[in-house]
């Protein structure tokens, strides 16, 4: 059970490389997804299939693998659009940014002060390396798209990190991190169709004109 | 038993303002909700004297959910000097504010401030008794943000919001600094319920660092000159009512933490005393001075009660020096000074806002400059200020003699053969003390003068009548009390006795009766003043002959003399603000000519307040005009940017544990 959790994360590694060095935005999309849907079996898999651990991996599979990933779906059927055109940052220097990032998260966890139970887990390179991939995600796009799944990335990692601790987190916290992202893609979603009609393109730079 | 009617009495004026909401528009549910308040002071009054003849200070102690806090309660002799005016003046305003401030003129805004008005009382007869940190700053909160709600009983008025910020903002800075104090008290004495006095170390760097904090913190509330920056706006924007609780009341529990403070400490450094006097002497001096230059008559109350705090704070630095230098002399004269001054304050101060609410509800304007002549119809609101005028300048035969009278008899008491030679230096708080009371003199004869005496000088849109007796009583009973304490100053002795031994670990009881305040010579030299001036008015009101006719005021002599040529405010106040003029900063506006034959001329002063306006406002500008460049730089609609200061600082963060 371990060693498959294990192979789940280091899938989740490569799947994080896989999304920084796409350009077309469905297979992004459908990456997330399926970066999502394998998280959410892996505090079941940790766990021994705990009810605890069930009940949020079941909520995270229905919203990451199935029903976020519907809603961009449908948001970019909308808008129109199919590719991630001039990033701030070129893919090849995304991608080795992300491979820089990846080995510091390695190096980094090592370092950490950890308890005995969370030494050698693969769990805390694996969230640190998604919310760093997450995060160049963030800055370099520049479509309002790609930064809603940089969120979600990023949000990934956060989660992976929730993994270790989920006996300890209380239920209603877990549920409340969910339901704040299940809203977060609800605004971006509604704000891409704002930016979309105001400036008949998704750039976000177009926002900095609306700065004080 | 006491302590059981104190709480009652909490309660009662705590819930005090729900009848005013409920019964909204009748006029019934205010007058409920004034008479519940005012028999709950009454019952606290009852609990407070009863407590006082117990043997051991009741209290009450129950455990709290809360980490570090207990619901811990005391009413030793230091908890009752200041709950005393506390009690009587929220009572007494509560029911002026029927007249002041009634539900058919102000609608739901006088439900609100009857609710606010109770929370405030309630808070303020709560805070001296609390022994424990967290519950003291909650209460002290409770009653922070009350006051800030008060203030904005005529939020319309952009004068009033503007004053209600200030206060917010200033009682917060003090609030933050009390957590940093009773933090490092939990720190020092190992729990967050206060130690006994006497029982903390004096000389260590804690101890100064929790001194500086309280001086900070309660002096902010408390109002001592440089941290006075709220109190001007604050009293003139709120109701006369809540100015005189206010100024009355509320500032002393500022210096109630600062007396409570100091008496956690077994040996009080030298510089502690002289701190505090050279604090209280600028505050004392310049409030006068910058209340001299005020038009505004609730303006320049205020900043008479600047000038009383210097004055309790006199009387505390040399309470304190006594116990440097281990004088229980001084100190049992000096502690007596200020907390008698104290109440006195609180008496004096809330007559005087009471009779000037009642003066600017008669004219509707707050400007001195525009009354005169106003003894003729409100005769009875007359004498009331000119009481409590008397009383504010340290006059016999009123109570503010009295608490002057032992700050100075301390001063001397300071000056015996053995003293060292720092000590002697004290000597010099006499005529300052002396300066104090001279201008405070001058002010008063200007605002009473001004307002009371002379010609009308102005034609009021109504006519000018006597406030109601809701309004009138109020200033009656605080009269009499005024006159009670000038009179018979031993009434009051055993209350400072027993506020003096819970200050001081193992005081002489009973030092101040025998000999070092001859009480008994002020009654009998202040009932002789009266005498002599009762029969000398008396003498002139007979042998004043109907057929005189009968000059105006300033008359001198004309033909047809005009109001115009009376004194004004400003031009009498001229003579002494001129002496201050490097201190006042006035802003003064002449246009016209000086030649042969004037023209049209005009004159103007306006007197800023030299900390918020002269040093705050352009320092707080500056401040914000370098956060606005730095922003430009920062702040440029990048979303990706702003992104990566996030992820910058989270990599910080992560180095920053590691680190350690």
């Amino acid at each position: 059970m371990e060693n498959f959790a294990n192979i789940l994360l280091l899938l989740v590694i490569l799947l994080n490389f896989f999304i920084l060095g796409s350009a077309r935005l469905g297979a992004c999309i459908r990456s997330v997804a399926l970066q999502g849907a394998m998280l959410s079996l892996v505090p079941v898999l940790l766990h021994h299939g705990s009810p605890h651990s069930l009940i949020l991996g079941g909520a995270a599979l229905l919203l990451k693998g199935f029903f976020m990933p519907w809603l961009l779906f449908r948001a970019i059927r909308q808008v129109q659009i199919r590719r991630e055109i001039e990033p701030m940052i070129g893919y090849v220097p995304t991608l080795l940014l992300g491979t820089l990032a990846t080995a510091g998260a390695f190096i980094f966890s090592d370092q950490l002060p950890l308890i005995e139970a969370h030494k050698g887990s693969l769990a805390i390179p694996c969230g640190l390396a998604t919310l760093a991939a997450g995060f160049l995600m963030l800055i370099t796009r520049r479509k309002a798209l790609t930064q809603a799944l940089g969120y979600l990335i990023f949000e990934n990692g956060i989660y992976i990190f929730g993994v270790l601790l989920s006996e300890a987190l209380p239920l209603m916290v877990e549920a409340g991190v969910l339901l704040d992202l299940l809203a977060a893609i609800f605004v971006i979603g509604i704000v891409m169709n704002q930016i979309n009609r105001e400036f008949a393109s998704l750039n976000v730079q177009n926002l900095s004109s609306l700065r004080e | 038993m006491f302590m059981q009617l104190y709480l009652i009495a909490v309660v009662m004026t705590a819930l005090s303002g729900l009848p005013a909401l409920i019964g909204m528009g009748t006029g019934k549910g205010e007058r409920v909700a004034a008479y519940l308040l005012a028999a709950g002071c009454l019952v606290g009054l009852g609990g407070i004297i009863g407590a006082l003849f117990l043997p051991q200070p009741p209290g009450v102690g129950l455990p709290w959910e809360l980490p570090g806090a207990h619901l811990l309660l005391r009413l030793d002799g230091l908890a009752a000097v200041f709950l005393l005016p506390a009690f009587l003046i929220g009572g007494l305003g509560s029911l002026y504010g029927l007249g002041y401030w009634p539900g058919s003129r102000y609608g739901m805004g006088a439900g609100w401030l009857r609710v606010f008005y109770g929370l405030l009382v309630a808070s303020l007869v709560v805070l001296p008794a609390c022994r424990n940190g967290i519950l003291f700053l909650l209460v002290w909160e409770v009653m922070a943000v009350s006051g800030f709600l008060l203030i904005l009983a005529e939020h319309l008025l952009p004068e009033a919001r503007r004053a209600a910020l200030i206060y917010l903002v200033a009682t917060h800075t003090g609030t933050l600094a009390l957590f940093g104090l009773f933090a490092l008290l939990a720190q020092v004495s190992g729990s967050f319920d206060f130690p006994s006095p006497g029982t903390l170390a004096g000389g260590t760097g804690w101890a100064s660092a929790i001194f500086l904090l309280a001086l900070f913190g309660f002096g902010i509330k408390a109002g001592l000159i440089p941290f006075h920056i709220w109190l001007p706006e604050a009293h003139a924007a709120a109701p006369s009512h809540v100015s005189a609780l206010m100024s009355g009341v509320m500032i002393k529990m500022g210096i109630y933490g600062i007396i409570r403070v100091v008496s956690f400490f077994a040996t009080i450094p030298v510089w502690w005393g002289w701190t505090v006097l050279i604090l209280g002497a600028v505050s004392g001096v310049m409030g006068v001075v910058f209340a001299l230059a005020q038009h505004d008559i609730k303006r320049l109350l205020a900043y008479h009660s600047v000038e009383n705090i210097g004055i309790i704070l006199l009387g505390l630095g040399l309470a304190l020096l006594g116990r440097s230098y281990d004088l229980p002399e001084l100190t049992a004269l000096g502690l007596a000074g200020a907390l008698l001054h104290v109440i006195n304050h609180g008496l004096f101060k809330s007559l005087l806002f009471l009779a000037a609410g009642s003066v600017i509800q008669a004219t509707g304007t707050r400007r001195i400059d525009l009354y005169g002549g106003l003894h003729r119809q409100m005769p009875v609101t007359a004498l009331c200020f000119l009481g409590g005028a008397v009383a504010i300048c340290g006059l016999p035969p009123l109570n503010g003699f009295v608490s002057e009278w032992l700050i100075y008899l301390g001063i001397f008491q300071g000056q015996t053969a053995q003293a060292p030679l720092p000590l002697s230096l004290t000597l010099l708080i006499a005529p300052t003390l002396a300066l104090i009371g001279g201008l405070a003199l001058a002010c008063f004869v200007k605002v009473y003068g001004v307002t009371f005496l002379g010609e009308a000088r102005h034609e009021w849109p109504k006519p000018v009548g006597e406030s109601p007796l809701s309004m009138r009583l109020p200033m009656v009973v605080i009269l009499g009390c005024c006159l009670a304490i000038g009179l018979f100053p031993a009434l009051v002795l055993p209350l400072l006795q027993s506020a003096e031994a819970a200050w001081r670990p193992g005081s002489v009881v009973s030092e101040l009766s025998i000999g070092l305040a001859p009480v008994g010579w002020i009654s009998l030299s202040a009932g002789l003043l009266i005498l002599i001036s009762w029969s000398i008015f008396m003498r002139q009101q007979i042998s004043w002959r109907e057929s005189l006719p009968r000059p105006s005021t300033w008359g001198c002599g004309y033909l047809k003399p005009t109001s115009t040529m009376q004194y004004t405010a400003t031009s009498f106040a001229e003579i002494i603000t001129g002496l201050f003029r490097w201190g006042l900063w006035s802003e003064i506006r002449q246009v016209g000519s000086r030649r042969f034959f004037p023209d049209s001329a005009n004159f103007s002063i306006h007197t800023p307040d030299i900390i918020l306006d002269r040093l705050i406002f352009p320092l707080s500008g500056f401040v914000s005009r370098i956060a606005f460049m730095i922003r430009s730089i920062l702040h440029h609609g990048i979303i990706g940017i702003y992104l990566l200061y996030i992820c910058l600082t989270l990599v910080f963060l992560l180095i920053f544990v590691l680190g350690f």
